[in-house]
């Protein structure tokens, strides 16, 4: 048993970290914010790179990977804002024509919205008599679906959905604790940086230790496969990123309600994915019927 | 990312399963949570069946892995928790072993890991509390002993242990009071010791205060240099972070099940809200296993003395216990009011978890100076 990343998925966790930062920086973001529409250009970029054919078989054109990978990757999506509707691509690469490629976009009803709709190429599932809603989220397009919000299953196609999600709320929950901690190291108030008192140090310490136990807990869903430890991961991904994302807004103080300040972005986002299955309930029923 | 243990670790863990299923009918019943000369007799007593069947060491010797799968599986099958040999075995053997000289190392490991002596731990001090470096419990060289005089607190198993691992102050005018500490291992039963038990919130009596004047302890009982004893501290610290609580997460995860089990039993389980809260606990605790699978990883690739991880890990298993304990009172209703049923006493013990090993407040704070790297001020 070795938990820790093998170097060959440092290595790729870096490179998706570096194409991101090159392709898709704080300015590509802001813009993204103003504009609302999908840089078809970097979606095509973000297929060259093998983002969508990742656990695709190498035969079948797909770069080979597993979910662990995948996992890896979608961190590095989350916490860098990455709009679009990612996932459902993902999931389409093989089955949809040019998803693997990045040609065409993908998206797919995920409880009771379907993301990025006006935008998409093809819909995976029934999205009949969806109405456009003001999105909380300016990066995230949403679509609200008639009629019962179906529970969402954690296996099989669901469930990698359900892990990839996870997986996006971890990036987002380590960006924001990397943003507060560097905030507080500059911040000055009564003559000395904030991270020095006790109170704003202590937000930023649970800000950390909420983060690593959902990693442990991604990563570990990602390598077992398992239904109840995807929904448990997602349940606490879930939880990391908003409350990261409000701790990070409070040691921010007035800045973090800003607009120009990024962190509304990633609470924004956070709720955005925390609807998406399973939601608390399910997952923790999940949890509670496996006991 | 590989969770799979290797064919040797899962032969490992099959041996240990046969021999736990073998000798645990055969032991004797739990002694009175109260008699703390029962309960040294029965933790010694299953000390020395580790001992017998070759399984003692695995808290020092063996890979941090090797001891992961030795928690899960006693865990797991329910075997007596080490009790009585905690400090022993989890602090001052592990400091011992890799502080103290080739003599100090066959003086006092074998007794321990043969469950022949039992060590409390002399760290804390009144008025000193989290503050471990303001003790003052001073020790003056005399000719080939230190000469003891002051009071400790809070020390665990004082009215039961053979040794303890004692902190001391030998320079009172060093330039910083983390300079001018000693660690010593001082004999309980020297003359000049007073220990009066403290009853606990819980009714039992844990700890103790002890009472030091005018104690000798050989310098050969020294463990690393004189004034060195902070930096020796710290080893222990570590492990105390680290790694003594792996096993407890794996017991969480058993009371969890009970706890389920019980709640369908009685009806609550019909409530969601508390289905809910122990379903979210399972997501937690199961979470908390896997770092620390995360952590022995690490231990097992950088040489095993655990780093600050531990700090991460403890904040959030303390929390999440005391959770579960709120939530077993929860699915008993009335009946978290009686010490009679099962889970109430643990309820009460859970409550220092969040101080015992550095409080919550100070864990917080190695975490913000030494893993994020925020400024040192209070």
């Amino acid at each position: 048993m070795d938990f820790r990343l093998t170097d060959d998925q440092k290595a790729l966790k870096a490179g998706v970290r570096a194409l991101l930062e090159g392709r898709f920086d704080r300015d590509a973001l802001r813009a993204a914010v103003e504009d609302g529409g999908l840089d078809r250009d970097l979606w095509r970029a973000l297929g060259e790179a093998g983002f969508f054919a990742l656990r695709l078989p190498e035969e079948a054109g797909g770069v080979g990977l597993g979910l662990p990978e995948a996992v890896l990757v979608f961190e590095e999506a989350g916490r860098a804002l990455l709009p679009g509707p990612l996932i459902a691509t993902h999931l389409a690469a093989g089955t949809v024509p040019g998803a693997a490629e990045g040609e065409v976009v993908v998206t797919a009803p995920d409880g009771a919205f379907v993301e990025w709709l006006d935008e998409a190429d093809v819909v995976v599932g029934d999205a009949e008599g969806a109405v456009r809603v003001r999105s909380v989220d300016p990066l995230t397009p949403l679509h609200r679906l008639p009629g019962p919000v179906g529970r969402m299953p954690t296996t099989g196609v669901a469930g990698v959905g359900a892990l990839l999600t996870a997986a996006e709320q971890l990036g987002s929950a380590s960006r924001t604790t990397e943003t507060a901690v560097a905030y507080a190291r500059t911040r000055e108030q009564f003559g000395q940086v904030i991270g020095g008192f006790q109170a704003v140090k202590h937000l930023c310490a649970q800000m950390l230790v909420r983060t690593e136990v959902a990693r442990a807990a991604v990563y570990a869903a990602a390598v077992s496969g398992d239904p109840v430890e995807v929904a448990g991961a997602k349940l606490l991904a879930d939880e990391a990123a908003v409350d990261c994302a409000r701790d990070c807004l409070q040691v921010h103080g007035g800045m973090g309600f800003t607009w120009e300040a990024d962190v509304h972005l990633h609470l924004k986002r956070a709720w955005v994915r925390a609807e998406r299955g399973p939601v608390k309930a399910d997952a923790e029923e999940a949890e509670a019927a496996a006991l | 990312m590989d969770l799979a243990y290797t064919e040797e670790e899962e032969a490992f863990r099959a041996r240990l399963r046969d021999w736990l299923a073998g000798v645990l009918p055969k032991l004797p019943p739990k002694p009175d949570p109260l008699d703390w000369p029962a309960r040294r007799a029965y933790d010694c007593g299953w000390q020395r069946a580790l001992y017998e069947a070759g399984y003692a060491e695995v808290h020092w010797d063996a890979s941090p892995t090797r001891r992961l799968i030795f928690l899960e599986e006693t865990e797991r099958a329910g075997a007596p928790y080490v009790g009585a040999n905690f400090v022993g075995l989890l602090h001052a053997g592990p400091t011992i072993a890799a502080e103290g000289t080739a003599e100090q190392r066959e003086r006092w490991l074998p007794p321990v890991l043969r469950g022949d002596e039992v060590w409390c731990q002399g760290f804390s001090e009144p008025e000193a509390g989290s503050d471990l470096a303001s003790l003052r419990t001073r020790a003056v060289r005399d000719g080939d002993a230190y000469v003891v005089t002051g009071s400790k607190i809070w020390t665990s198993h004082a009215e039961v242990a053979d040794w303890c691992e004692l902190l001391v102050r030998t320079d009172a005018g060093a330039a910083s009071k983390h300079r001018g500490i000693t660690w010593l291992a001082m004999p309980m039963d020297a003359p000049g010791i007073t220990v009066r038990p403290l009853r606990t919130l819980a009714g039992s009596t844990e700890f103790a205060e002890m009472f030091l004047d005018e104690v000798r302890v050989p310098v050969e009982n020294r463990v690393g240099e004189e004034n060195d004893g902070w930096r020796v501290t710290m080893v222990t610290l570590s492990f105390e972070r680290g790694t003594a609580f792996v096993g407890e997460v794996v017991a969480c995860r058993r009371v969890l099940g009970q706890l389920a089990h019980e709640a369908r039993k009685n009806g609550r389980w019909d409530d969601p809200a508390v289905r809910r809260r122990l379903g979210r606990l399972s997501a937690e605790f199961r979470a908390l296993w896997r770092l620390t699978q995360w952590n022995v990883s690490e231990a097992e690739a950088t040489g095993g003395v655990p780093g600050t991880g531990g700090s991460v890990f403890k904040l959030h298993y303390s929390h999440a216990r005391q959770e579960l304990y709120d939530a077993a009172a929860a699915v008993l209703g009335p009946d978290a009011l009686d010490l009679g049923r099962e889970w109430n006493l643990d309820r009460l013990s859970s409550l220092s978890y969040t101080i015992a090993a550095g409080t919550s407040q100070i864990q917080r704070n190695i975490v913000a100076e030494r893993i994020l790297g925020l400024p040192k001020g209070r």
